[in-house]
């Protein structure tokens, strides 16, 4: 079998064949919340299956019930390569063969790759760690998923890519014949996840059985031979190969048929009109050097790159979070040069930040409080007194005008899923009225109903006038919505795709100039 | 409520993402129920929701009650617990101080030798015949002045705040004893003495301590500040996410610089009580350890040690515990040195439950 392309063959081994995996029936009851309902599922070896759903489908709890993390409720069963097993612990798990890869990878940064592959079951010689021991029987494996570094290199030394394989070398040395993978990509680059795609497949050709965890469609045809949708904790179907389609799978998703993912309805000609926000020759003097560009009222203009690219560090030069070391910024024709982010946002640029819980939000705060906080200074009485009133006023009206699915403006805002977070942000930023908005990563993240809704929020801003910027690395997004690419690599603009160039804006378009093949 | 205080709340169908809120109503702002759990029964899901709406009330509740008891019924009378407001109030008043600090994943540990300071300074201007009316005046410029002190070192020099307030409270402490030569500094006639003597005649035969008419006033203040004001939602800002805050518009440093000076002038303020209750400032012992007891307090009360999350009702349970314990324990016939023991355990125990509170701890 080739190691390369998912031949239909691959999906064929459970004519007859025992699953590696078969959950059926689960349900999974929380005090007043029913997360699972019913829910079978089938993995086979040598086959990706591939789970789906919108952030709030299920997916973890069903995922936290294998792992032994929860306990389903009774009448359900799980049996692995055919014999009923009683998962009751993270123990019962692994002995079961069962390994989970979360996107927060639990690993210890302090120690070398082999005593995290060893972590809990330490060899030890007369009371002393086996280090060498340790270390020797690691080797074979590191050497099977071709990593380039060895047994004794520090964890905290590698990066996240590097980590997954040492993840993926723990549950190998645990004999792990079923490996669940939880968006394993979303903090990888376009060349580690090609890596991590060619080590998956290597994976199923050896017999095991990957459960893939991804909103990300893409990644689901390259690698999936079966999908399984759940829905608001039910299974809502499964899909094999031949049947893939992103209509299919968005269908399944949502429930109804997204009569158009990307929305496009503000007025194209705006990139001939007049410029809100023109950037002269900006450079942080390391990772950013001198940028210019111009961007139009009501356009949408994408900046397109590899990860690393300096995509990031340019908006947040331009919102003044890091100190510039050259270059100019005029807003609407007058000179700006903001050196903390409120300057910025006094100006009339906000900016939405791709680390949405990090960088953006105060979890532990409400809905309400999370889009008033830019703006209570302005609504406040004498003595900095909060204006209550006004505060609900706009809460309300943002839940309104972005749908955002919570109770109340009082809920907490770190219980949400991922969209209505983002929702919650976005709000907060066009509370102040900026005149340029700079978007960051704006879908990462988030479920595709939602993006489906933030991609028509950005519409409407574009129509209302708004100078719109759009770092994204989701091609297809940006070929959906920009009027006008930029695109940057290493640090500078490499090229730009639409608007006057009479360059269509496409993938291949915008890869040549991202990859460096333009001539 | 309002829009601005941090609810607790769970409407995410997939329970378990999200760990029930990590509650901050002590008494006056009971959290929404929470019906998600990380794999907890349906008992300890209920027991958590009632943990985080009523805080440590029912502690405080138990613990008078008990001593009333065990005391021979002399515990619950009006003259004692005018003796325990009166205990508790200047702890109270640094400890609110404390909460703002807190709050914004900071620590003061300098209080009690800012407190002394400023007492010193105090009576030593209520000493000077023409300018003895300034003496509150300097008291709290004193206390201020540290404090804001502090804050630069925090805010702008970026220094972490346990080791700024650490080397201040060795370096202050100093300086009290300094500014008496090292002696206590006594004025028989001072003007303000009233203040931490006499109280408010409501009845015939009783009074209210102005102590703690002072320390209820300064916790009404701080909950006004920190739940009805820009600066408030700023300061749970800042401590919930200082980078986020910073991105948000917020000047970070400035609201640090603020809690650290209004922490210096609430130490001032304890000073005043202080020194209005003795007659005299001792630059070695007045306030000695008093950070202690004032941190104890936040903690108690539910404020998380990581910042964002707290309540200055909270913080008042928390330092009138602290107080009935050791009122209580006087007066059911403990030593002094098992006293010590006690309270050290209660604190201990009152983390373990914040732990308990707030689950494990891991935010989706």
């Amino acid at each position: 079998m080739s190691a390369s392309a998912p031949e239909p063959d691959a999906a064929t081994p459970r004519a007859g064949a025992i699953a590696a995996l078969e959950m059926r029936g689960i349900s999974k009851t929380f005090p007043g919340v029913r997360a699972l309902s019913n829910v079978s599922l089938q993995a086979y070896p040598g086959e990706v299956l591939a789970l789906m759903g919108e952030n709030g489908a299920g997916k973890s709890t069903l995922m936290k019930i294998l792992s032994g993390a929860y306990r389903a409720d009774p009448g359900g069963t799980i049996a692995v390569n055919g014999q009923p097993v009683s998962i009751d612990g993270p123990q019962a798990a692994k002995s079961a063969g069962i390994s989970i890869i979360y996107q927060e990878l639990a690993l210890a940064p302090n120690l070398s790759v082999a005593e995290n592959i060893y972590l809990g079951n330490e060899l030890s010689h007369a009371g002393q760690l086996d280090r060498k021991a340790m270390a020797e029987a690691c080797r074979p494996i590191l050497e099977r998923l071709g990593t380039p570094f060895g047994p004794n290199t520090l964890v905290g030394s590698l990066s996240i890519a590097e980590q997954q394989l040492v993840e993926i070398a723990r549950a190998l040395h645990a004999k792990s014949r079923i490996l669940v993978l939880d968006e394993p990509t979303t903090a990888l680059s376009a060349r580690e996840t090609d890596r991590l795609f060619a080590l998956v497949r290597q994976l199923r050709n050896e017999g095991i059985a990957l459960i893939y965890i991804s909103h990300r469609m893409a990644e689901i045809y390259e690698l999936a031979d079966r999908v399984t949708v759940l829905r608001d904790g039910s299974c809502v179907g499964t899909l094999e190969r031949e049947e893939l389609s992103a209509d299919a799978i968005v269908r399944l998703m949502v429930g109804r048929e997204l009569s158009s993912f990307y929305t496009k309805t503000h007025d194209a000609e705006a990139v001939l009109g007049p410029v809100v926000l023109e950037v002269d020759g900006i450079t942080d003097g390391a990772r950013v050097k001198p940028c210019s560009f111009a961007l139009h009222r009501g356009e949408v203009l994408g900046v397109a790159g590899l990860v690393g690219a300096g995509r990031t560090e340019l908006a947040r030069l331009i919102f003044g979070a890091d100190r510039r070391a050259g270059g100019s910024i005029k807003l609407e024709g007058k000179p700006i040069a903001p050196r903390t982010p409120k300057q910025a946002l006094d100006a009339g640029i906000a900016y939405l930040t791709e680390d949405r819980k990090g960088l953006g939000l105060f979890l532990d705060m409400s809905c309400g409080s999370n889009i008033n906080v830019g703006v209570i200074d302005r609504d406040a009485a004498a003595g900095g007194r909060l204006n209550l009133q006004r505060a609900r006023e706009r809460a309300m009206g943002a839940f309104q005008a972005f749908r955002v699915r919570a109770a109340s403006p009082l809920v907490q805002v770190g219980s949400l899923s991922g969209g209505n977070q983002q929702k919650v942000l976005l709000a907060r930023l066009l509370e102040t009225g900026p005149k340029v908005l700079i978007l960051d990563e704006p879908t990462r993240g988030v479920d595709v109903g939602a993006k489906s809704e933030i991609y028509r929020i950005i519409d409407e801003l574009a129509s209302k006038g708004l100078g719109v910027l759009m770092i994204s690395s989701d091609l297809p997004e940006i070929v959906g919505i920009c009027d006008r690419v930029l695109v940057m690599r290493e640090g500078s603009i490499a090229g730009e795709v639409g608007g006057t160039t009479g360059v269509p804006v496409t993938q291949e378009n915008v890869m040549v100039h991202a990859a460096g093949l333009a001539a | 409520m309002s829009d601005f205080e941090p609810v607790s709340g769970n409407t995410n169908p997939e329970p378990g993402s999200v760990l029930a809120g990590t509650g901050t109503g002590t008494g006056s702002a009971p959290a929404a129920p929470s019906h998600g759990g990380a794999g907890l029964s349906a008992r300890q899901v209920r027991l958590r929701a009632t943990l985080q709406a009523t805080g440590m009330l029912p502690v405080l509740i138990i613990l008078a009650v008990g001593f009333h008891l065990l005391g021979g019924h002399r515990f619950l009378t009006a003259q004692n617990l005018s003796i325990v407001a009166q205990q508790a109030s200047i702890n109270c008043v640094l400890a609110a101080g404390m909460t703002f600090v807190i709050l914004t994943g900071g620590i003061d540990l300098s209080v009690g030798s800012i407190l002394a300071a400023s007492a010193m300074g105090a009576l030593i201007v209520s000493l000077l015949p023409d300018f003895s009316g300034l003496a509150i005046p300097v008291c709290l410029g004193i206390g201020a002045g540290i404090g804001a002190l502090n804050g630069l070192l925090v805010a702008y020099a970026k220094l972490p705040p346990f080791i700024v307030t650490l080397g201040s409270l060795t370096a202050v402490r100093g300086l009290a004893r300094l500014m008496g030569s090292d002696n206590t500094v006594f004025n028989p006639n001072l003007s303000y003495a009233w203040l931490g003597n006499d109280g408010l005649h409501i009845l015939p035969g009783f009074a209210i301590p102005w102590l703690a008419i002072v320390a209820m006033v300064v916790i009404v203040l701080s909950w006004y500040v920190l739940r009805r004001t820009v600066l408030g939602v700023r300061i749970y800002a800042v401590g919930g996410n200082p980078a986020a805050a910073r991105l948000a518009g917020i000047n970070v440093p400035l609201i640090l610089l603020f809690v650290y000076a209004l922490s210096g002038a609430l130490a001032g303020l304890g000073g005043v009580l202080s020194s209005a209750r003795l007659y005299a400032a001792n630059g070695l012992q007045l306030g000695q350890s008093y950070e202690l007891d004032a941190i104890a307090a936040v903690i108690l009360g539910g404020t998380s040690f990581v910042g964002g999350v707290g309540s200055i009702w909270g913080t008042l349970v928390g330092a009138l515990i602290i107080a009935v314990l050791s009122n209580g324990l006087i007066l059911v016939g403990v030593s002094d040195i098992w006293q010590f023991i006690v309270k050290g355990l209660v604190i201990i125990g009152a983390v373990a439950l914040d732990r308990f509170r707030q689950g494990s701890g891991v935010r989706t």
